[in-house]
């Protein structure tokens, strides 16, 4: 009993997370879509919620434009166009690749590849700055002590 | 340093070309604080408009104070007008609407109000309460043209010149500052092109 009990709790909040942005009279294939589509767009008035997340008004609203967008029979492309025609590329969690966004887009990719350069400029700089020189008497003389004074200290 | 090193038979890594060579994490430091510092002051809530220098979006709605009667912006073509997002519940409304009704007693620009997603009757109390400075105002109840202007905050206020085409938007109350340094020579602009 008490174990049951347990797993119903921990199904909880599966059923919190369902509730969200359940649009109300679409065909489970549709509802999916709304989801999907309004997952991608940011609420202009709480900026770091989706419109699929938040329940500011404005969110309600531009849902329910998804909605009737999709039993208008537009295509997603069409719809993500609707809302950037009207609120900008500002609406799109994910930024377009464009002029602008550049840096955005490659500046990681750009850092990555300078990062590797530098990296493999200094290793074959070190590389070259070790040169091999044979032992003068001297230094082959007092190596051969410090070996033997180790092996002696090991037995 | 480097005497040391070859001490102990390593040579010391190749020599900097420069010594100026430690400075670059300093420069990149000071570059990257550069920018964080700027975007401190930058307002994220300013979200770049796509509309300016696009026809402003067409519509047709009734009128607040004469609901048989309707308004569309093609009525306004030749003019340069103000439209004027707004709603009775909105707080940020209150604070400029005297410099609205300023501007309506002084007939500096005609102004339509977009009366955004509220009660007819709030409304017109509203109005009532606090000076109605709009030539006229036509009713938003559902929101449906304010999605179709992009608008996400109320108050929102379109500069349109007599092409129907949007100048300027701006996003928040209109600030005395805004209305000097911005609207009003645009609008002068516009009126003599």
């Amino acid at each position: 009993m008490k174990r049951l009990l347990a797993l119903l709790m921990l199904a909880l909040p599966l059923a919190v997370l369902a509730a969200d942005a359940t649009p109300t009279d679409l065909d489970p294939v549709s509802a999916k879509r709304a989801v999907d589509i309004s997952a991608q767009l940011r609420c202009l008035v709480c900026q770091n919620q989706s419109i699929a997340e938040s329940s500011a008004e404005l969110a309600v609203d531009l849902r329910r434009q998804v909605n009737e967008q999709i039993k208008a029979g537009k295509s997603d492309r069409e719809i993500v166009d609707f809302m950037v025609d009207r609120y900008g590329d500002f609406v799109l969690y994910k930024p377009p690749f464009n002029m602008t966004t550049l840096l955005l887009w490659l500046g990681p990719l750009a850092l990555g590849v300078l990062a590797v350069v530098a990296f493999v400029r200094t290793l074959r700089a070190r590389n070259r700055a070790i040169v091999a020189r044979p032992l003068t008497d001297a230094e082959r003389v007092e190596a051969e002590r410090l070996l033997s004074q180790v092996s002696k200290e090991q037995r | 340093m480097s005497e040391a090193l070859n001490d102990d038979g390593v040579p010391p890594a190749a020599e900097p070309k420069s010594n100026l060579r430690f400075l670059i994490p300093l420069a990149i430091f000071i570059v990257l604080a550069g920018f964080l510092y700027r975007g401190l002051f930058l307002n994220p809530r300013e979200v770049p408009s796509p509309f300016i220098g696009k026809p402003a979006p067409q519509f047709s709605l009734a009128q607040l104070a004469q609901p048989d009667q309707s308004f569309a912006p093609q009525q306004m073509q030749g003019q340069v007008w103000l439209l004027n997002v707004w709603a009775s519940w909105c707080v940020a409304c209150r604070q400029e609407h005297p410099l609205l009704v300023e501007l309506a007693r002084r007939k500096a620009v005609p102004i339509v109000g977009l009366n955004y997603k509220d009660k007819p009757d709030a409304a017109k109390g509203w109005l009532a309460q606090w000076g109605d400075p709009y030539d006229l105002s036509v009713k938003d109840l559902d929101g449906r043209v304010g999605i179709e202007f992009g608008v996400y905050g109320v108050p929102e206020t379109f500069l349109i010149d007599k092409n129907g085409v949007i100048r300027f938007k701006q996003i928040g109350p209109i600030t005395e500052e805004v209305w000097t340094t911005k609207m009003l020579p645009m609008i002068e602009e516009l009126r003599r092109s």
